[in-house]
């Protein structure tokens, strides 16, 4: 581990520098493997946070952002225990199926993104590849969470979106709202979708990652508006062995 | 509450066994017919190995079992596997 960053009270970035780092798409992950000292050995799959540019650095930068999970056996670990200098072991890049390539087939389709929580990993991944390789591919994002305070990579969104180069964030808010906002908190529906969404006639390419609840929530919803479900990617992860 | 999640986790098993990723490969479901990326698979990790069933009709497609030093890889619910194979 080169360097840790502290996302919220419950999530880190966790900067890994990977000697001979094949490369990898945005979206993929990585399976981390922790082995105690009576041989006790334990995986768990984390989403690739950063743009597969940086994978392709010397030396190459491969970033994860792990969210602490109360009951985790492997979260706390690696959100409070690993410290700088320490090796970790990894299996990777993983998965050829939720990705999104700049330079693939379908480079040029509008894109929209639907985070719930830090499902939001690997669609940042894909943010930062469309900047790192100057793709003009207009993307939307969709982003729920519970409160402002579980907000990942809320100040590089800021900015981001601000370089007005095409992207466009639009948050959710299930519990509470900023304070001073007038937006109703609730969890993503039909009209979310429709106003900070692509129409079905623009084709876009959608990529929705989140708890299973969330995936099926929101894919049924796509489906229902128009969308053709062949061109819905999801990611789903769970209380175990899940990513991010 | 939910309490599968999907194929895109069995990537880093199956990668061992193969030489190419295979979750973004088509399979198609012996019982009912219907055809879905290995990615897309509901997965259930909670048996002793992972256990992937068809989101159409929820039959058992495959079951993958990483042991030490051996993994088992049961395709008792998939008729194929379509692989987009690079340069034709």
């Amino acid at each position: 581990m080169a360097a840790v960053r502290d996302e919220t009270a419950t999530a880190r970035t966790i900067v890994l520098d990977v000697p001979q780092w094949p490369g990898h798409l945005a979206g993929q992950h990585v399976d981390v493997r922790l082995t105690a000292a009576d041989g006790y050995s334990t995986e768990r799959s984390y989403s690739i946070a950063s743009a597969p540019a940086d994978g392709e650095a010397d030396p190459p930068v491969v970033e994860l952002t792990v969210q602490r999970l109360p009951d985790g056996e492997v979260s706390p670990y690696l959100t409070q225990t690993l410290a700088v200098g320490y090796p970790l072991e990894l299996r990777g890049p993983v998965g050829g199926w939720f990705v999104w390539d700049p330079d693939g087939p379908a480079s040029t389709r509008p894109v929209l993104l639907v985070a719930g929580g830090s499902g939001v990993v690997p669609l940042m991944a894909m943010i930062r590849e469309r900047a790192a390789a100057g793709s003009r591919a207009p993307f939307k994002l969709i982003y729920s969470v519970r409160d402002p305070g579980t907000l990942l990579y809320a100040d590089e969104l800021a900015r981001r979106e601000q370089a007005g180069d095409g992207l466009e964030v639009t948050y959710v808010y299930t519990r509470t709202a900023p304070p001073g906002s007038s937006q109703p908190t609730g969890r993503i529906n039909t009209a979310t979708l429709a106003s900070a969404g692509w129409p079905p006639d623009r084709s876009p390419a959608v990529f929705v990652c989140g708890p299973t609840g969330f995936v099926e929530a929101v894919a049924n919803l796509l489906v229902r508006a128009g969308h053709g479900a062949g061109g819905i990617k999801t990611e789903r992860f769970g209380p175990s062995g899940g990513k991010p | 509450m939910s309490d599968y999640m999907d194929g895109n986790m069995l990537g880093g098993t199956l990668g061992e066994l193969f030489t190419m990723d295979v979750t973004a490969a088509t399979i198609t479901c012996v019982s009912c017919g219907a055809s879905w990326a290995i990615a897309e698979t509901h997965v259930y990790p909670h048996a002793p190995g992972m256990v992937a069933r068809c989101p159409t009709c929820e039959e058992v497609l495959l079951r993958l079992v990483r042991g030490p030093g051996r993994a088992w890889l049961d395709l008792r619910g998939v008729t194929s596997l379509q692989v987009a194979v690079p340069g034709g």
